[in-house]
């Protein structure tokens, strides 16, 4: 039975193809074919059609890898993966259908025909979905290093100033990477002031400002300062709104002036050379 | 006349896209950069209040036209464990979860108006509105 199917598409290849990238290419969103070139889209069909039909000759682990090859592909493609698997599901109607007009599927062999169909695509369609999400996950989990890498890092820009400027949303997790990195900063850059610089944090709710309170006070007990800088006038009202006393907290509305405060508590201070033009 | 649009509340992540949704109604509305700050701080507060006490909730967002006053409703629901004395929970300080407890009476500050419904057992309703001026 199994030879019936093969044998067919083996020898019809070409006509399948054509068939099913006229179909698929109807089929397809603005999605699909915004982001692939005609050609593109024509080569990576075909690549599609090979695949499918390679699943039925070659071995296992040589089918495999070239399906994770090639899901990582239509991925980079920006291929929906509804597409995909709607294009798999058309292969097996076009496929169906040619086999029914050369009178190969008849009313005695048509149940085992559609059984076995269902064994040859069901396989293949849960190996790409599979694919997909790995993919997927893979991605994300990497996005989100990188994103653990950017939330709270710590500079110092001057001998014992430290700043950390902060942008974006501040969660649980992101709050306790902060306070973390700021201790664990304060000791190895021997700070005596920190700046957390806060322009770029979107919304101060209570839960933002308790972890901002609790850092400074942190910052305090091993023996160094905190400058809050960048509170934006309007964060500034909300705060007030919410009835949170920051009289605790130095602040500066600018980094610029949360500097110069540091350089001031450190004794120094940025003068113009005398003579530079 | 209202326009409603919702976030459910599941993981601390969907605070974001429910302040989110906040932001661009009232940008929308034509409400201030002070005041959009005052809204989204407020669903921040409500949403956070959901997933930290409630586990689970909504958040929706009403665009208001009243007899032609422009103003934003945020309400917030969940079947949550609900609270036993509404007096004490809207007073400044008070937090079971070691917080500032600064959220619900400074949501009632940073809105026009501010209404709360809940009883042990059967989760909580607050809606809380800002009126554009
Ligand atoms: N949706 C809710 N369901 C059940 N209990 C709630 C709910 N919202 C608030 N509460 C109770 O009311 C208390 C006060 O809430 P509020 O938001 O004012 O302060 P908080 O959440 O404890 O701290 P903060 O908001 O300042 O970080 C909470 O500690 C909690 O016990
Ligand atoms: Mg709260």
């Amino acid at each position: 039975m199994n030879k019936l199917i093969y044998g067919f598409i083996e020898e019809n290849k070409l006509d399948i193809l054509n068939e099913w990238i006229e179909t698929t290419k109807d089929n397809a969103d603005d999605r699909v074919l915004r982001v692939v070139s005609d050609q593109v889209f024509t080569s990576t069909s075909r690549e599609f059609v090979d695949l499918i039909i390679s699943n039925i000759k070659g071995t296992k682990e040589d089918y495999t890898s070239r399906l994770t090859d090639f899901a990582e592909k239509v991925v980079r493609l920006g291929w929906p993966l509804t597409f995909v698997t709607k294009g798999l599901h058309t292969f097996g109607e076009i496929v169906f259908e040619k086999m029914e007009k050369s009178e190969l599927v008849t009313k005695d062999n048509q149940m085992e025909v559609i059984r076995e169909f269902g064994a040859w695509m069901t396989p293949m369609n849960n190996e790409i979905v599979s694919v997909y999400s790995t993919t997927w996950e893979k991605t994300v989990s990497l996005q989100k290093i990188a994103l653990q890498e950017l939330s709270a890092p710590l500079i110092p820009v001057f001998e014992k100033i430290t700043v950390m400027p902060l942008v974006g949303t501040i969660d649980t997790e992101r709050a306790k990477q902060i306070m973390e990195n700021l201790l664990k900063g304060v000791v190895k850059h021997r700070s005596e002031v920190v700046l957390i610089d806060i322009t770029g944090v979107p919304v101060v709710d209570t839960m933002v400002a308790h972890h901002i309170i609790q850092a400074a006070d942190a910052v305090r007990l091993i023996g160094a300062k905190c400058i809050i800088c960048g509170i934006r006038p309007e964060i500034a009202q909300t705060i007030v709104s919410l009835g949170i006393d920051l009289n605790q907290l130095t602040t500066q509305n600018s980094l610029q002036k949360g500097i110069e405060t540091a350089l001031e508590l450190t004794d120094r201070k940025i003068i113009v050379m005398e003579g530079a033009k | 006349m209202s326009i409603q649009s919702c976030v459910t509340i599941i993981n601390e992540w969907d605070i974001v896209a429910a302040r989110q949704l906040g932001r661009n109604v009232a940008k929308e509305l034509g409400f201030g950069i002070v005041d959009q700050a005052r809204i989204t701080t407020a669903i921040s507060e409500l949403a956070r209040n959901i997933f930290l006490y409630a586990g689970k909730g909504q958040i929706c967002i009403d665009k208001l036209n009243e007899g032609g006053k422009v103003g934003l409703a945020i309400n917030a629901t969940d079947n949550g464990p609900g609270i036993s004395d509404i007096r004490q929970v809207m007073e400044d300080g008070f937090s079971t979860s070691g917080g500032l407890g600064a959220g619900l009476p400074g949501v009632k500050r940073l809105m026009d108006q501010f209404d709360i419904e809940s009883s042990p057992g059967d989760g909580t309703k607050i809606k809380a509105t800002k009126w554009l001026r």
